[in-house]
């Protein structure tokens, strides 16, 4: 018997009914419940074909921090609590339609090329790491990972401008009332020094290893966000002038670093006797600014006066 | 040898895993229903861990299922005290 094909094709099973349970479930919060539990099968199912700096991703963002986004959305709108959700047409055929399309062009693509593994493996005695992945996210397609730490800052303004006029530049959340010696309390001193450790861990290992900037500063973002959620750790003032600095900081470092670049062939241009130092310094410099701006995309609009 | 311990602590963790979900789905409030869940959610995870830990190949691997387990039984145990209590005060 083939356990490992038993396994995989229950994995696929559990992952068809839990989508489908999310996308029927009667609440908001049960479906996000289910898809955060959705989005853990999947990250089992990148382990599985040995995709592990994305099941990382998967897991951490994926299924944590956009539960945990989703969970604030829903809290946010009026009634979602109760009742059933409005089944919306044309949402649903536009979906199909994505599906089926998408469905399509895998039954159509043409049998297994030679791919990008031979193109980024020659390439990486030049990109100064070990792990593929981190090589090709910083150094071979480094125009999209700018883009993308960039998007995040400008998706944290996003949010920040839903609050009202008389708290901007103010404090993101509620006032937390946690008792001292409670479990919460107790929780958020006990977790973040393993956690931060953990984080800085997997920033570090991303260049030789699964792990990287992103897994990493996901942690990080979240045990800060436990911090604050348990009254240890006043969220910083919108409006504070260096705090908005060190959200910019790392897609600046990125910045600079690419136009670095220019002298030596080209922007984003990494020169290979650099390569190791100058990729180090942008994951260490994205680790921090990105768990800044996915602690601060938690914590919400500002609420409270600075 | 090993692999007959470790099914046999697996099997029970699993058995300690269906009892809690019968637990969540049957008992009829809040409070039996976390009961059931983090009790036997704790122990069967811990099962587990100690079955997957027969297999380690060396120390430092045991170790890190250890704090795996350790990790998911806080969190486990303060959020049910969290929703507990939230529950109370609704």
């Amino acid at each position: 018997v083939n356990f490992g094909l038993l396994f995989d094709i229950g994995l696929c099973v559990l992952l068809l009914g839990v989508a489908f349970a999310a996308i029927a479930a009667r609440e908001l919060f049960a479906s996000i419940s289910l898809f955060i539990g959705f989005g853990l099968l999947v990250a089992i199912g990148w382990v599985r074909i040995d995709a592990l700096n994305v099941a990382l991703a998967e897991a951490a963002i994926g299924a944590g921090l956009t539960g945990m986004l989703l969970l604030n959305a829903s809290a946010r709108i009026e009634g979602a609590a109760q009742g059933r959700l409005p089944v919306r047409l044309l949402p649903i055929l536009l979906c199909t339609m994505i599906a089926a399309a998408l469905g399509w062009s895998i039954a159509e693509l043409a049998a297994p090329a030679e791919g990008l593994v031979p193109l980024v493996e020659r390439n990486l005695p030049a990109a100064g790491v070990d792990n593929a992945v981190t090589a090709a996210l910083i150094n071979f397609r480094g125009w999209d990972t700018l883009l993308e730490t960039v998007l995040l800052v400008v998706a944290l303004i996003g949010i920040w401008s839903l609050g009202e006029d008389a708290v901007w530049r103010g404090r993101p959340g509620l006032d937390q009332t946690v008792r001292p010696d409670g479990v919460l309390a107790t929780f958020g001193r006990f977790l973040p020094p393993l956690g931060f450790l953990f984080g800085a861990y997997l920033v570090w290992v991303g260049s030789s290893a699964p792990g990287g900037a992103f897994q990493g500063a996901t942690v990080l973002a979240v045990m800060w966000v436990l911090m604050m959620v348990a009254g240890l750790s006043e969220p910083p003032s919108v409006g504070s002038r260096g705090f908005r600095w060190a959200l910019a900081s790392g897609p600046l470092l990125f910045l600079a670093m690419g136009l670095l670049g220019i002298f030596h062939g080209g922007f984003l241009f990494f020169p290979p006797n650099f390569a190791q130092e100058m990729t180090l310094l942008i994951e260490l410099g994205l680790a921090v600014s990105v768990a800044l701006t996915l602690g601060l995309l938690l914590m919400g609009a500002p609420r409270r006066p600075a | 040898m090993g692999d007959i311990l470790s099914m046999t602590l697996m099997a029970a963790g699993l058995f300690f895993f269906v009892a809690g979900t019968a637990g969540l789905i049957r008992f009829p409030d809040v409070h039996s229903r976390i009961h059931a869940l983090t009790k036997a959610d704790n122990l069967g995870l811990g099962l587990i861990v100690f079955g997957a830990a027969v297999q380690a190949p060396d120390f430092w691997d045991v170790l890190k299922l250890l704090l795996t387990w350790l990790l998911a039984l806080a969190a486990a145990g303060t959020t049910a005290q969290l929703i507990a209590r939230s529950e109370l005060v609704r």
